[in-house]
């Protein structure tokens, strides 16, 4: 921001899907993206009359277990209610949500020595969606309704607005994100429509403590999108203010394809929703001994994981493994069998996490030791990685049976070196000629054909015989 | 067996009959036919018949009678309100709205009712989406009642009620939101019963207020209802209100007379404004007998009866006005599909599918959900619901269950009370509290005013069916009233 004197303040509307195999409210599964439209309902999520929603116990698990990793307050009772409105998209009329008792209340998220505040996290069904012939609502032709989404669960969570930067915003989400795959609340990939991220934007001069008019972005596809909505409508905002305008109450879209964000709701004229508590589902007293079940069964968080692995890795190894459950358990199971942490870490980041399949941490361990010693190359350390991954055996069985030995004696290596130049005419003539880099290539040549040969070594005595 | 005896058995005495291979499930559905046929163009009980479930369902019964393994409805001929899906049946709520519309699904307490061995014979007449209380807000046609055609069977179950009336089914079913299955039940001198919230499932019928519905039975016998009603009820895990709560065995334990039970009798009730002199008389005399079986009649109290009618016609059109928002035109039903857009598509559809009385409800419930007036009318509402809760709860230290009228007045005359809609709601004045507190209540049959049946309403507290049941066989029993089969003029 060019002016100083601004604030941002910024609250977060998360829309969650939790990790459910059906439908909130049915026994339906829940639709792949490109499931055809229209094939996963039944008669409850088409709202069918006489039909009744049965809440789905392993989607408030879920909620629940958000809810404790945030350190929410669970209340004593907490029901349904219905949001009342007309839309194609909508089968009954109304959604079933919930308004004056959510599930949960004041949490918070740290961000570091940042806090922000959690207003609620509650339940929600989600509505279908309308595909239109034509690209806008407005200039449709034909428009069709897919409800394989409608009746899907949702978990909203809101944040008061304690947010100062789209830096701040951005790292919420993400540090969102990485605690509800840690407590396997969520996948909540972005692309997916698992997790849909709502900033409400508004600004005001330092110092004051009044809120200004804030607007609501939509269509936020990925964090970096989030980061640079914010910033645009931060702008936006100031400019309209600075102009001596006022910023209208609105829900803004961000199209990723201009850059910018564009008018698509006026909120000025707040719809109501005649909220009333949903008959058909009684209210809730949640079982206090189920949920300090759940409270105990809460895998570490990661705020804390990353706090303990920052003392043995740098802070952003730190930070990328354990953003990560599986990758930070194997982390510190293969430092805890005595595999040198900083070794285990680069591992990790730069061979496991990249390939997506993980070791057990006792072969890891064993590997990361067999390079630490120089008993085998990095290269031959890689090859032997991935067939311990592939076949489950340990790497010192693997390294026996290829023979594997790191070669460090000189004369073997004189050898190498010289068939290496010799079948690099080209090479070996522009080094000579003064092209440095030219070496790389015959190097990297000789650790193809030989990668049991100690690359600093080989250099050495490769460098040594074109010279 | 003659054709109008067949008609006129009770379940006790029909399954009496197909065991012993006296009859067959082919003949009573045959007589009850004919006699449909007969009568049924003058009372007009029914929407709809469904021959090819009776054929099947008769043919099944007439089976399992063979093979020794006749479930407790074997080939006793039912009629369904309109409000109840079967599956493949076209199910209209009385409403033309839905004009069409055939569900995939049958409503958990009709199919109790199917596995049970009953055979179905058609779709009742009610008032549109259960809203009313003399079924002349049908969107087909009114239904008269049997005892004389000119006037009204009550309603909202209607249909069902006038069908058990005139012997052209021995069990319906009905539903019960502010007493329309015991106010029809009453005006048609036959047994209606409506259970505990929560005790039979709803899952399947089109909902009018879900906090109030319930499903119940129409019969000739305090026995017949009990049967009928343990036969549906119990957890369903369809509807997240149903309850699996324990009692119904006991369904079959409310023998045992009335001596020594404390019979309560609300002044607010035995003094209600509006009702009839022959039906105190009725209610006076039903007392007498239940006094003489060793009952003692104390005097209770529900001082917010007052409030109760204005409490639920707040909240029941609040839950209908959201109800009802589905009926769009979109998906099933009627569909103004010529409208130039979306918006049109549902005004015009509900314009034309909805009738007087649906849409008053609707624009009533939406009004009071409208923010800024909510607190005012719905959460006001809610709290007289509350005090009505605790009044039953004051009177139940006093008394094992509360006796009255079932309705101030016999059978109205049709088009009488049309054009004064709060002349109608005052109808239900007796029976809504039983809504709002979620009680169980049954009427039964207490002679007649003026040669139109009078009706008793027994409450008991929630999950109390058994006592209910217990002073209403009581009655029956010493009164040597029953229900009759009406010969339709």
């Amino acid at each position: 921001m060019s002016d100083a004197s601004w604030e941002v303040v910024i609250g977060m509307e998360v829309h969650v899907q939790p990790r459910t195999r059906s439908k909130m409210f049915c026994g339906c599964a829940i639709a792949e993206l490109n499931a055809p439209p229209n094939t996963h309902v039944c008669e409850v999520c088409l709202g069918l009359p006489g039909v009744l929603p049965v809440p789905n116990k392993a989607a408030i698990e879920a909620c629940l277990k958000t809810a404790l990793a945030l350190n929410c307050d669970i209340p004593r009772h907490t029901k349904f209610d219905r949001k009342n409105y007309m839309y194609p998209d909508l089968p009954k009329g109304y959604q079933i949500s919930q308004y004056d008792l959510p599930m949960s209340v004041n949490g918070v998220l740290e961000l570091g020595e940042r806090k922000v505040r959690i207003r609620r996290v509650h339940l929600e069904e989600d509505t279908g969606k309308l595909v239109h012939a034509g690209d806008k609502l407005h200039r449709a032709w034909e428009s069709y309704v897919d409800l394989n989404r409608a009746g899907v669960p949702l978990m909203e969570i809101v944040s008061e607005p304690d947010i100062r930067s789209a830096d701040e915003a951005r790292d919420y989400a993400v540090e969102l994100q990485t605690v509800l795959r840690t407590i396997g609340a969520s996948n909540a990939d972005m692309e997916k429509g698992q997790m849909r991220v709502e900033p409400n934007i508004s600004i005001r001069r330092a110092g004051s403590g009044d809120l200004g008019v804030k607007t609501e972005l939509k269509n936020i596809n990925s964090f970096r999108a989030l980061h640079r909505a914010i910033i645009y409508e931060v702008e936006r905002q100031r400019q309209v203010l600075e102009g001596g305008g006022t910023v209208a109450q609105e829900t803004r879209g961000w199209s990723e394809a201009e850059q910018r964000t564009f008018s698509q709701r006026s909120k000025e004229f707040a719809e109501d929703y005649r909220y009333f508590p949903e008959p058909d589902i009684p209210p809730l007293e949640l079982d206090r001994a189920w949920i300090e079940d759940l409270r105990a069964a809460l895998p570490e968080m990661p705020a804390v994981r990353r706090g303990r692995l920052a003392a043995q890795l740098s802070s952003r190894d730190a930070a990328l493994i354990a953003a990560d459950r599986e990758l930070a358990d194997l982390f510190e199971r293969a430092v805890e069998l005595g595999a040198p942490a900083a070794a285990v870490g680069g591992w990790i980041i730069n061979e496991v996490a990249p390939s997506g399949k993980l070791p057990s941490p006792e072969n890891l361990a064993e590997l990361v030791k067999l390079v630490s010693a120089g008993d085998i190359t990095r290269d031959q350390a890689r090859v032997v990685l991935a067939e311990s991954v592939e076949t489950g055996r340990t790497p010192a069985e693997i390294v026996a049976e290829h023979g594997y030995a790191q070669v460090s004696d000189e004369s073997e290596l004189r050898v190498l070196a010289q068939a290496a130049i010799d079948a690099n005419p080209k090479a070996a003539a522009d080094y000579r000629s003064g092209k440095e880099q030219a070496a790389n290539a015959i190097l990297n040549d000789l650790r193809k054909k030989a990668p049991q040969a100690n690359p600093k070594l080989a250099r050495e005595v490769l460098l040594e015989l074109l010279r | 067996m003659s054709a109008d005896e067949l008609t006129a058995l009770t379940v006790k005495e029909a399954s009496r009959l197909l065991r012993l291979g006296s009859i067959s499930a082919s003949d009573l559905v045959t007589a009850h036919v004919e006699r449909i046929e007969r009568l049924d163009p003058k009372v007009k009980a029914y929407l709809r018949f469904t021959p090819e479930l009776w054929e099947k369902q008769a043919d099944e019964a007439d089976r399992r009678i063979r093979q020794g393994d006749a479930p407790p409805l074997a080939g006793v001929p039912i009629a369904v309100k309109d409000v109840l899906c079967v599956r493949g049946v076209e199910t209209t709520a009385g409403s033309k709205v839905l004009q069409g519309f055939r569900p995939p699904y049958t409503a958990t307490a009709v199919q109790r009712l199917f596995d049970a061995g009953a055979v179905m014979l058609g779709v009742t007449n009610c008032d549109e989406f259960a809203m009313g209380s003399s079924t002349e807000n049908s969107g087909y046609f009114p239904t008269r009642n049997p005892w004389d055609t000119a006037r009204v069977p009550g309603g909202s179950s209607g249909g069902s009620a006038a069908a058990v009336a005139a012997g052209e089914a021995i069990i319906s079913l009905g539903t019960d939101t502010g007493g329309s299955i015991r106010q029809p039940a009453a005006l048609c001198g036959v047994v209606g019963m409506k259970p505990t919230y929560g005790r039979v499932s709803r899952y399947g019928l089109i909902a009018f207020a879900s906090s109030l519905d319930q499903v119940g039975p129409f019969a000739r016998s305090v026995d017949d209802a009990a049967l009928v009603l343990s036969l549906m009820s119990g957890l369903d895990m369809l509807d997240a209100t149903s309850s699996g709560r324990p009692g119904m065995e006991v369904l079959n334990n409310y023998g045992g007379g009335v001596k020594g039970m404390r019979l309560g009798v609300p002044r607010e009730y035995y003094d209600v404004a509006g009702i009839e002199a022959g039906v105190k008389a009725a209610i006076d005399a039903a007392l007498f007998i239940l006094q003489r079986e060793g009952a003692e009649v104390v005097d209770v109290s529900l001082p917010h009866t007052d409030y109760g009618l204005a409490a639920y016609y707040i909240i029941a059109p609040a839950e209908c006005s959201s109800n009802l928002a589905r009926f769009d035109g979109v998906k099933y039903g009627l569909s103004e599909v010529d409208a130039p857009n979306v918006t049109e598509l549902y005004m015009q559809t509900r314009r034309k599918g909805f009738g007087t009385e649906v849409r008053r409800r609707v624009m009533l419930g939406t009004y009071a959900l409208s923010s800024g007036y909510y607190d005012a009318y719905y959460l006001k509402a809610q709290k007289v619901r509350t005090l009505i809760k605790r009044d039953f709860d004051g009177a139940f230290e006093k008394c094992d269950a509360i006796v009255s009228a079932t309705s101030p007045t016999v059978a109205f005359p049709i088009g009488s009370k049309t054009q004064d809609p709060l002349s109608m709601y005052l109808c239900d004045v007796l029976t809504l509290g039983g809504n709002l507190a979620g009680l169980p209540g049954i009427s039964v049959p207490c002679g007649t005013s003026d040669g139109l049946p009078v009706g008793l309403q027994v409450l008991a507290p929630q999950w109390g069916e058994n006592v209910a049941l217990r002073v209403a066989r009581a009655y029956e029993e010493a009164s040597e009233i029953r229900a009759e089969v009406a010969e339709v003029v």
